[in-house]
């Protein structure tokens, strides 16, 4: 007799490997076409837009409000310990860069780009879209799947770069006019304490989330089954997943860069 | 010609299509017609091989394309073809223009200077025009599928396959569909396969009509045996058929308003 919490827990696992062969099959599959084909220029150019240039206001405003805070609140507990605002430049700058700017940026491009890849070819999927386009001498790999992770690994570095400038004008603008510190003080903590390793810390594990928002985003969409509700379904799951596993590859890929000196 | 020999395909659990064998001529107009959920939709999409079957042979001008593994060599076959889905399946995000050009990109060598000239023509057969900008959302859904029939043919395929053409579409709409239908098969010269549980457009349009039942071909006939069939399933299917026209007021029965009742070619 089946135990039921055996039986349950089983058909999870089975469910994930399933999930994890089937998204590793579509991997397959969009490298063959990356290296078999011309590039989709015009509709990688469109999925770059999409993904990229249309992330870029929330993704300043995110990272804009988390350097005022951490400004803030570093200033305002640095104050009560020592009676004045130490080192604020150099703790929101290692903040941003680190892990705030690469972690935030993925968060909100995973909730609102990933969303719009999961939905749109969800959508594909469940109007035979995706079937038109084999009958139509492409192969979904090629047209939809390349683009779109070309346009999140070259948007995504970008954007938090971006964000990483952005958080720390937006601790600079805290410092100097809420904290009293010095404009010369808050960028001479910066540059005195941080160098390339620093940044190049939180850049590469940037080029790592892309490339799982990606696979998450084009993976849930392709595979999307039963009409609206499905799509609704898909792209709940595929923002959820690409969230947790942000967080979760954060801290391995930390641990190793940390223990490779970067 | 396409020769189909023994074909069969399953799903988890389901035996869809057992053992199904036919033979289409050059420039036939062959129905598959079937209740809804019989497996018509997978017989065509192996014959598009967007199904790889299971078993048997599907034998494209003498060329087995079932057992085909290689996608180019796939795609190489799908050129002879062209597909109307069911919703038209256009690309949402493509201007008209866009979609009905996007096979000639890939399944042509054609230069793209030719391409506005290639769809107007497409879209004039199908009797649109100054239609080119608008996207599929802006059509109406007799509109689209029209644009699909036009991207379907845009690239000059031997054979059209018809998915469901005229399910969901009111009367009007659905006698357009037919029209457009005989119209791509009689000025373009092409082999139609349709699947439709519509027995009165099978009836009226097609050289041959085969029945889809429990797995294979309860009877394949032209249109005047096939009414005459003592097959249960197919005399079932024909009375239901008749019945529900004719509780519509007699909409769409074979033979109505001057169109060739069953057996006739339009």
């Amino acid at each position: 007799m089946k135990h039921p919490v055996s039986s349950r827990v089983g058909g999870q696992v089975l469910g994930l490997a399933g999930e994890l062969g089937a998204a590793a099959l579509m991997l397959k599959s969009a490298v063959f076409w990356f290296f078999k084909s011309r590039l989709e220029v015009r509709e990688t150019m469109k999925q770059s837009v999409k993904i990229g240039v249309d992330s870029l206001g929330v993704t300043a405003l995110t990272s804009f409000f988390t350097g005022m805070v951490l400004a803030l609140q570093t200033g305002h507990t640095s104050k009560n310990l020592f009676n004045e605002p130490l080192y604020i430049g150099t703790l929101v700058a290692f903040s941003m860069v680190k892990e705030l700017g690469p972690v935030l940026t993925s968060i909100v491009v995973a909730g609102r780009a990933g969303a719009v890849v999961t939905a749109e070819i969800g959508t594909m999927r469940v109007t035979e879209q995706i079937d038109a386009l084999y009958t139509l001498g492409t192969h979904p790999a090629r047209y939809l799947l390349v683009p779109r992770y070309i346009a999140f690994l070259v948007t995504l570095p970008l954007l938090v770069v971006l964000a990483d400038f952005i958080g720390t004008i937006g601790g600079f603008i805290i410092a100097t006019t809420r904290l009293q510190v010095p404009s010369t003080v808050y960028w001479d903590d910066i540059f005195t304490f941080m160098d390339i390793a620093d940044f190049m810390h939180g850049f590469l594990k940037t080029f790592a989330f892309a490339f799982m928002i990606a696979t998450v985003s084009c993976h849930k969409g392709m595979t999307t089954k039963g009409g609206a509700e499905g799509v609704g379904k898909s792209t709940t799951e595929a923002v959820v997943t690409s969230m947790v596993l942000v967080m979760v590859i954060d801290y391995f890929i930390s641990a190793v860069l940390v223990a490779l000196g970067i | 010609m396409i020769e189909i020999k023994n074909l069969a395909k399953n799903f988890p659990g389901r035996d869809v299509l057992r053992d199904l064998s036919c033979r289409i001529e050059d420039g036939d107009t062959f129905s598959v017609i079937g209740p809804s959920g019989t497996g018509k939709s997978t017989f065509i999409k192996c014959i598009m091989r967007l199904l790889k079957p299971d078993a048997g042979r599907i034998l494209v001008d003498g060329e087995d394309i079932a057992s085909l593994d290689d996608e180019f060599e796939i795609a190489r076959i799908r050129r002879n073809f062209g597909y109307l889905f069911q919703e038209g399946a256009l690309f949402d995000s493509l201007t008209v223009f866009e979609n009905v050009s996007f096979g000639l990109r890939y399944l042509t060598d054609i230069p793209r200077e030719e391409y506005p000239r290639i769809v107007a023509e497409k879209l004039s057969l199908v009797g649109l025009e100054k239609v080119e900008h608008l996207k599929p959302a802006e059509l109406s859904v007799g509109m689209k599928k029209r644009v699909a029939l036009a991207r379907a043919v845009a690239a000059g395929p031997k054979c059209i396959l018809y998915d469901e053409p005229t399910t969901g579409l009111d009367p009007v709409t659905t006698e357009m569909v037919t029209d457009l239908i005989v119209s791509a098969r009689d000025r373009l010269k092409v082999t139609s396969i349709l699947v439709t549980h519509d027995v009165n457009l099978a009836l009226r349009i097609s050289s041959q009509v085969a029945m889809l039942d429990k797995g294979v071909f309860a009877a394949v006939e032209p249109p005047d045996r096939f009414i005459k069939s003592e097959n249960p399933a197919i005399k079932e299917f024909l009375e239901i058929s008749n019945a529900g026209h004719n509780g519509c007021g007699g909409q769409g029965r074979p033979g109505h308003a001057g169109r060739p009742g069953p057996g006739g070619r339009h």
